[in-house]
């Protein structure tokens, strides 16, 4: 039986189980009166349909686990498992295409000996999937037939649902936080690989950045300075987009918010939030095909020296627009989550609307808007796409904004693609970048999400 | 431009006001006059229109998209609706205490000190600090917060915050003052202190209430308007409106009949 079929039959069985169960129950009740039965009869047949489910599915996802292992372990018993040569690299290619061969992935070998050992795999893959799918079988009877036993008027399949559906809803949400933990995991294993061939004070305070000089044997000292990287990434993320970003994400809101009409408001809010659905690497197109050669020969026409094609200004400024609609929209949602009867009671003592906004509305709004900053900022300083395209390679220490400077993000795309091994500190620097960066986004978030919500609990 | 008839202590006239919002019309031709020797009190059941006119004094319904304000209504005389009235400054000399107290959240004294800051009432700190504590004595309110006056005023108690709003609202020296049930979110204590505080304020400003509290109408009112469905179905003396209606409908209501 395949695995496909027994998946099927599992289900099959766990359907079959659902009518049967439902049509005890109702049985059950007609016998004993509505009152005196605990749950609906389709609750009592969800129950047993889990039942004969579930742990068989179980079962069968961590059998497709090991068995690989199993199977190899027998294939190499097999007598012709004898005659593989020692020498790992070899071996496992051999082992590899008969494994291939016998699930009919390839059709031939490149290595006659594979052939050889073709048999054996189809053998004990054969003989584990059967012990798998009858396991699984016999599993789904054994957990339909308990539960089906306990199908009685009084018996609390409604509450056991309940809980089970509770448990599941947990093992999801649990997924992404696992998940998070892996990488966040991952990235903390590879840097401390990375930081045991560079010293963190080095990294983290170093002035010259060049991976290229390390991995041509130049030796790790002095080659892995972030300094720049960071100055570029605040430098463009966080100051350039910002002074783009705030002023004009904040006057927007605060038009849409006290001035626009109602009809306005209505197509000019989507309009601005479709900016935010713009895929960034149209951005970056954007910002490297039209407004970095402006800004060059805008630069050369005025004699600013240091000019060049990638600038941090063309990154920073196209940054800077893409965030706009994240400002304006927490700053939106912040004015507007002022009372009335604060906009009513300055304009009730003869203020005007401007005088309003600047002295009541905006103060009021502060922190809330100040949330929204930091949570564009933190999305900025991660932002890849437009400053792999428009930022440039070089990792200059500079304060002018026509000149290329580099940022984590576009340094950790350098660093990882092309033929690496991950075992360089070339590589592994990248992480340790990555981990940088995770540890400064997820600080603004977290300091972002708590003014956020010391502002919302003010009003409430 | 003063009318020249108009008899010295109305200080603000409203004759034939309608008030539309979008198409439904909410006060239908009412006619009143505020003056300063007596405190005018709006009476009448919910939804009757008694937020609405009492608005329309200071345009503050300009502020509610689809409100239109028909009639005439005068303060001192001139048109407030008229097209060389500023309306910031209307509101400066018409001041509004709300329903729910509404204090900035800011300081106490910059609560206090905005309106006056904003219309350059006062000249330097001194000066401010001054208005500051004349408002504040004049709401009742200087003794409970002299030592505190840089905390915020949304930490004070709700009967507090209103006669913070009060005091906000006399700072700016406006000289009608409109409230708009003051004291329905106070408990009796803080709402005796704002009974006391109408009182004393009685004779310097001119004074419209709306409550839905019959004993408050009789206790601080000299002049009480009854409304019902937009229409302004009796006003008079407060003492002969609540001893000897003319109307049925105001009988009805003042003795809680009302269904
Ligand atoms: N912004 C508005 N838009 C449309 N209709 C409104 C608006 N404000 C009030 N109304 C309507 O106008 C009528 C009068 O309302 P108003 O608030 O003046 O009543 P009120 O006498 O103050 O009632 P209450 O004693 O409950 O405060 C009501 O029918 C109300 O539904
Ligand atoms: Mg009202």
């Amino acid at each position: 039986m395949s695995g496909t079929m027994t998946l099927f039959v599992v289900v099959a069985l766990g359907a079959i189980g659902w009518i049967v169960a439902r049509a005890r129950a109702t049985r059950m009740q007609a016998e004993a009166g509505r009152l005196a039965t605990n749950s609906l009869p389709s609750q009592h047949g969800w129950y047993v349909a889990l039942w004969t489910a579930l742990p068989a599915l179980v079962f069968l996802a961590v059998w497709a686990n090991v068995t690989p292992a199993l199977v190899l372990d027998s294939v190499l018993q097999a007598p012709a498992a004898q005659a593989l040569p020692a020498d790992g690299f070899t071996r496992s290619a051999i082992l590899g295409e008969a494994r291939a061969i016998a699930s009919g992935a390839q059709a031939a070998a490149f290595n006659p000996q594979s052939m050889t050992l073709v048999e054996p795999f189809r053998d004990a893959a054969r003989h584990y999937g059967g012990m798998g799918a009858l396991l699984a079988v016999i599993l789904a009877f054994a957990g339909g037939a308990y539960a089906l036993s306990r199908v009685r008027p009084a018996f609390t399949a409604r509450r056991r649902i309940e809980k089970l559906v509770m448990w599941l809803l947990l093992g999801a949400s649990l997924i992404a936080i696992v998940t998070t933990a892996g990488i966040v995991g991952s990235l903390l294993f590879e840097s401390m690989r990375f930081f045991s061939m560079v010293n963190p004070l080095d990294f983290l305070t170093g002035l010259k950045w060049s991976p290229q000089s390390a991995a041509m044997g130049y030796g790790n000292e002095d080659a892995f300075g972030a300094v720049p990287l960071f100055w570029g990434t605040i430098f463009i993320g966080a100051i350039i987009a910002m002074v783009v970003a705030i002023p004009l994400g904040l006057m927007s809101a605060v038009y849409l918010t006290q001035y626009a009409r109602p009809q306005v408001r209505k197509w000019m809010k989507p309009t601005l939030e479709v900016l935010a659905g713009v895929p960034t690497v149209v951005y970056g197109y954007f910002a490297a095909l039209t407004v970095a050669p402006a800004l060059r020969s805008f630069a050369a026409a005025v004699g600013i020296p240091g000019a060049s094609s990638e600038s941090a200004l063309a990154a920073g400024l196209v940054m800077g627009v893409m965030i706009i609609p994240f400002v304006s929209s927490m700053a939106d949602d912040s004015i507007a989550a002022v009372p009335q009867a604060m906009r009513d009671g300055s304009l009730a003592m003869g203020a005007t609307t401007s005088e309003t906004i600047r002295r009541v509305l905006i103060p009021a709004a502060l922190p809330g808007v100040v949330g929204g900053v930091l949570l564009a900022v933190s999305r900025a300083i991660g932002e890849t796409m437009i400053v792999v395209m428009a930022a440039g390679l070089a990792a200059n220490l500079t304060l002018n904004p026509f000149a290329s400077v580099t940022t984590v993000t576009t340094q950790m795309v350098q660093l990882l693609t092309g033929d690496q091994e991950f075992d360089s500190a070339k590589t592994l620097a990248a992480f340790a970048l990555g981990l940088v960066l995770f540890v400064v986004t997820l600080l603004l978030n977290i300091v972002a999400l708590r003014v956020v919500k010391k502002y919302r609990e003010a009003y409430e | 431009m003063a009318d020249m008839q108009h008899i010295p202590n109305v200080k603000m006239s409203a004759q034939g006001v309608n008030v539309l919002y979008g198409e439904k019309q909410a006060i239908r031709d009412v006619s009143i006059e505020v003056d300063l020797e007596n405190v005018t009190a709006l009476i009448g059941p919910s939804g009757c229109g008694k937020s609405t006119f009492l608005r329309t004094l200071n345009r503050m319904n300009d502020t509610v998209s689809g409100a239109r304000v028909e009639g005439r209504i005068t303060l001192d005389g001139d048109d407030i609706y008229g097209a060389d009235m500023d309306v910031v400054q209307l509101r400066a000399r018409v001041g509004m205490v709300f329903q729910k107290p509404n204090p900035f959240p800011k300081s106490i004294y910059e609560n206090v000190a905005y309106g006056p800051r904003i219309h350059g009432l006062a000249h330097g700190k001194a000066d401010l600090d001054e208005i500051v504590e004349k408002s504040l004595r004049r709401a009742g309110l200087w003794d409970e917060v002299k030592d505190r006056l840089h905390e915020s005023g949304t930490a004070l108690s709700g009967g507090q915050q209103q006669r913070l709003c009060i005091g906000r609202a006399i700072a700016v020296e406006p000289e009608v003052i409109l409230m708009d049930e003051p004291c329905s979110a106070l408990d009796p204590i803080a709402t005796a202190r704002i009974e006391e505080l109408i009182l004393d304020l009685r004779g310097n400003y001119a004074i419209v209430i709306v409550t839905h509290n019959m004993q408050q109408a009789a206790r601080v009112s000299q002049h009480t308007a009854f409304f019902h469905l937009g229409r302004l179905v009796e006003q008079g003396p407060t003492t002969e409106i609540f001893t000897n209606p003319r109307e049925e409908r105001t009988k009805d209501y003042i003795t809680g009949r009302y269904g």
